[in-house]
């Protein structure tokens, strides 16, 4: 049984001054699946990380969120929403770099709905833990992927990084 | 072209070498129930599972078992959300099997997993796993931690089965097997 390394980065972006968003563009579409690590400070409190592909601000997302916050655990779903959720809805750190690591399964596949497996962490006082899946009702391949926050920004040392894993 | 704020961007290589795709599988039309990976590698350190699966119907088990193993030496513990609450649980009497995706619901709604076997080739230890999984249909879904153990007299991995308790896995359904070093 044959093997190839895969696991490969394709772009990172770094926060040199105060953005709301980052992009990835074109995309190459000879991976299986996409791995988008997060690291990222927010300028203001009580927001979260979302985002938006291939240009799809309508109503194409849903999600079912599994979080807890050092007290409780909870889960809350949202439909017909108009971006995906990769941290709580309240879980951009802002004094602290958060983790979120969110995978985009079957990226590439043009005839399937599109499945997002996303895993947080926010370590400020009052921060917490999550997994969420995310929906897009999109048959179409992801070629570009856009994060925001939905208030604020995203801090100086920020850092966003694309890998591609491609199966055999 | 220059983004404002973004201090440095860039495309390199592999990320160290360390990580291998192993092999997949890709059903094509008219669905499986079973996918077998065989005579697996014994050089890498630990194995990831990463699939995204079409389910006929309904909301069976995507169950895994190791080395043709289908005694009762498997068991886990997990943590979901369904939406509106949480249940912690586990798989109370041993089970026959290591069930990792709990259905699609729908022939449009792919079910996703990452499953980390780790130490596989070990002859000394039993093998524990994680997985993160889940699926979301706009208004219907799970996400999920899980741990599990294959707790069998230790041997080396040298095959996976997966199984749909009921009805097919559906085209375009793909499980993919990597190593780790």
């Amino acid at each position: 049984m044959a093997s190839a390394q895969t696991y490969t980065p394709i772009a990172t972006q770094t926060i040199g001054s105060a953005v709301a968003t980052v992009t990835f563009n074109s995309i190459p579409q000879t991976y299986t699946d996409l791995v988008l690590i997060c690291n990222p400070e927010g300028s203001a409190s009580g927001n979260g990380i979302i985002l938006n592909v291939n240009g799809d601000f309508g109503s194409n997302y849903s999600d079912t969120m599994l979080r807890a916050n050092g007290s409780a655990a909870s889960s809350v779903r949202q439909t017909n929403n108009s971006c995906a959720n990769i941290s709580n809805l309240s879980g951009l750190p802002t004094a602290s770099f958060g983790t979120y690591e969110t995978h985009f399964m079957n990226y590439s596949n043009s005839s399937i709905y599109k499945t997002i497996l996303s895993r947080g962490s926010n370590a400020d006082s009052g921060g917490g833990v999550d997994v969420i899946v995310n929906f897009w009702r999109n048959t179409n391949a992801i070629t570009t992927i856009l994060v925001s926050t939905t208030g604020g920004n995203f801090m100086t040392g920020s850092m966003f990084t694309l890998y591609g894993i491609a199966a055999a | 072209m220059i983004i404002p704020g973004i201090l440095a961007s860039g495309v390199s290589g592999h990320l160290g070498g360390n990580y291998y795709s192993i092999a997949t599988q890709t059903v094509g039309a008219g669905g499986v129930s079973s996918v077998t990976f065989s005579s697996i590698p014994q050089t890498f350190t630990h194995l990831q599972i990463r699939l995204a699966i079409l389910t006929s119907s309904g909301t069976p088990d995507f169950a895994f078992t190791f080395n043709g193993d289908n005694g009762n030496n498997y068991d886990f513990h997990g943590i979901e959300g369904s939406g509106s609450g949480v249940n912690g649980g586990n798989s109370g009497t041993n089970r026959a099997n290591m069930p990792i995706a709990v259905g699609g619901n729908a022939s449009t709604v792919p079910s996703v997993a990452i499953l980390d076997v780790l130490d596989y080739t070990s002859t000394s230890k039993t093998k524990p796993m994680r997985s993160l999984l889940g699926y979301d249909g706009n208004g219907v879904g799970y996400a999920m931690i899980r741990s599990g153990l294959w707790y069998t007299t230790p041997v080396a991995i040298t095959s996976i089965t997966a199984t749909v308790s009921a009805g097919t896995v559906n085209q375009y359904s793909s499980i993919a097997l990597y190593g780790v070093k």
